[in-house]
């Protein structure tokens, strides 16, 4: 069986997104022991410099192609390159980062290849189905994370799917696979060029949870924009990085670079804490990975105390300021 | 003058929402379900009135669903939609997004010399985010997907920002293009009471009795169809049976009970909770 990765870079600062090496890495797991073999396929305006670093999670092609038009996002030319590449390759299974680029990419190859694909999904594995032999079982949640779903795509090949970057973890470990780069031919078409980037602007990243060990979280039960200082009061007293819920940013307490969950950022901090947020299945896809989690709550019945390890049943606005106060003491 | 489609979708209302709603066959029970218009597909329309104010043209809101998704064509010429069509048919049952575009692209083509294609980036029951593209690929159009800005609007061209995730993008597009759009992009206008008055008895032409269906017609009430057959559709390409991904099973999410310690809501109480976070956190350290 083999599989085949769309390998993505950070135009800012030209390295390879993270969620390609967790990709990498989850397509070695899938197809190695089953004798198959990782290809990686890139493109752009150059390879990421570090595009070495893919061979140590377990690829074993890289193949791209290069033009300095490929700079910015031309889906069209992108889709054409992408799926030249898939159909040289006749994988089975085909991995895409559910990026920016990545969901605007891989829906065109799917539609073009007329195959199944499914999005954002949390668990990926093989498994016998029926007569088909070996497939791919993609589990994933749906209906605003209400159910887990498991997909499959029996007679298509190849079986698309898209991971959000956080949800596949990097091993420990490195391999030493050989690093083997090919050009890949492309008759490129200038039609393919159809949009004109007239300006880009970096965003500053404003939240950090890549590197954040704690989180402090607020949710509707904050109550308000004012209410919510006092979330980032507690974050900045135990030095670490603000979160919300959904609701929290819908109510417009906080800005939607915050969100931890589903829709948002996946988080694995050591300690979580979660304040008013009641725990929908929406939000705890996000953050139940972390290592301890408190939750504090008005209501005892709130499922985020089905996951939490320490909790307080009462009211966030008159227990984080007492955790505050007691905090500056210890200084 | 431009003509505009916009794709719209009646999505249940997630928030509030149970494993209940799952039929045995691991697809959704729709009529089950609270059921509201899809967010970012009311950006999309604002959107596309937007446009249409300023250039001239129509706009065309498609829906593919049941019967019961008149109401957000209802919703949709309430704020000012020119045209509806409930695009409807049992054999568009448990599409997946390869059935959904086929279907929709066809009507697209159906509808004919379309300027622009305009889409919410993502429904709240999926949030798959793949309709939009896959409508694109069907009908050969450009596309921009996370348009969370419109810059500049001409007869020739549309400024829009793209919100590229690492970094915000400034893009020109001629007609024709897909465009998908997000919340950011703009805050869509309340229904107009004038309209909403008009178009409250709008309906679809079976539930109006034969006596009033002149009426109807001359009130522009009766909400239009289309079904496979209206748009000459390839039966194996739609439904259940053009999707090529399958549910395999549905698990409704259940809570597993952890080793919860409650702590009260005294200082003392707290002050403990807090010495017990930190020697924690010191000792996973």
């Amino acid at each position: 069986m083999k599989a085949v990765v769309f390998i993505e870079k950070n135009p800012v600062n030209n390295q390879l997104r993270r969620v390609s090496l967790e990709l990498v890495h989850k397509a070695y797991t899938l197809v190695h022991p089953l004798g198959g073999e990782v290809t990686g396929i890139f493109t752009g305006d150059s390879l990421p410099e570090n595009s070495d670093e893919l061979f140590k999670y377990g690829l074993n092609r890289l193949l791209y192609y290069t033009d300095e038009r490929l700079i910015y996002l031309h889906s069209i030319a992108y889709k054409h390159i992408l799926e030249a590449m898939i159909r040289a390759e006749e994988p089975e299974i085909v991995l895409f980062g559910a990026t920016h680029t990545g969901r605007d990419v891989a829906p065109l190859i799917a539609s073009s290849l007329k195959t199944g694909m499914t999005a954002d999904c949390t668990q990926l594995f093989i498994d016998e189905f029926k007569d088909k032999g070996k497939i791919l079982y993609q589990v994933r949640p749906a209906f605003g994370g209400n159910i887990l779903a498991t997909i499959i795509t029996p007679d298509h090949r190849p079986m698309m799917a898209t991971v959000r970057e956080g949800v596949m973890l990097l091993p420990d470990e490195k391999l030493d696979n050989p690093v083997r780069t090919e050009v890949f031919p492309v008759d490129f078409n200038d039609l393919w060029i159809k949009s004109e980037f007239l300006e880009i602007v970096p965003k500053i990243k404003k939240v950090d949870f890549n590197s954040a060990n704690i989180i402090v979280s607020g949710g509707a039960g904050v109550g308000s924009k004012e209410n919510f200082r006092l979330i980032r009061e507690l974050a900045r007293a135990l030095g670490g990085e603000v979160g919300a819920s959904r609701a929290a940013v819908d109510f417009g307490y906080i800005e939607k670079d915050h969100q931890i969950g589903q829709t948002g950022s996946v988080v694995r901090p050591r300690l979580y804490i979660a304040c008013g947020i009641s725990g929908q299945i929406q939000h705890r896809a996000g953050m139940e990975e972390a290592r301890k989690i408190i939750a504090i709550n008005k209501d005892p019945e709130a499922p985020i105390f089905n996951i939490a390890h320490m909790g307080v049943v009462g009211d966030l606005n008159e227990i984080i300021p007492i955790m505050l106060r007691y905090l500056s003491e210890e200084d | 003058m431009k003509k505009i489609v916009v794709l719209a979708k009646q999505v249940p209302d997630t928030a509030n929402i149970t494993g209940d709603a799952m039929k045995p066959d691991g697809t959704v029970n729709r009529s089950a379900l609270p059921a509201i218009y899809n967010p970012e597909d009311l950006n999309a329309l604002e959107m596309g009135l937007t446009i249409r104010d300023e250039l001239g043209g129509e706009v065309f809101v498609i829906t593919m669903g049941p019967a019961k998704a008149v109401e957000i064509l209802k919703h949709s010429l309430y704020m000012g939609a020119d045209h509806v069509f409930l695009i409807t048919d049992r054999k568009f049952a448990a599409a997946d997004t390869l059935a959904t575009s086929y279907v929709l692209a066809e009507a697209i083509k159906k509808i004919g010399n379309v300027d622009l294609v305009l889409a919410g980036r993502q429904a709240i029951d999926g949030d798959t985010a793949q309709v939009g593209p896959q409508v694109a690929e069907k009908i050969d159009y450009n596309q921009v997907t996370y348009v969370s800005a419109l810059k500049e609007i001409s007869d020739d061209y549309l400024i829009v920002e793209r919100d590229g995730e690492v970094q915000t993008e400034v893009i020109k597009v001629g007609f024709p293009v897909l465009l998908t759009v997000t919340a950011e992009a703009n805050t869509p206008r309340f229904p107009n009471c004038r309209r909403m008055l008009h178009y409250f008895r709008a309906d679809l032409a079976e539930n109006f009795s034969d006596d009033k269906k002149e009426l109807a017609k001359e009130n522009n009430w009766i909400i239009p169809t289309l079904s496979m057959e209206d748009l000459e559709l390839v039966e194996d390409r739609c439904g259940l049976k053009g999707s090529p991904t399958k549910v395999h099973k549905i698990k409704s999410i259940t809570l597993k009970g952890g080793d919860l310690k409650m702590y009260g809501t005294e200082t003392t109480d707290i002050k403990q909770l807090v010495r017990d976070i930190m020697k924690d956190y010191v000792e996973v350290n």
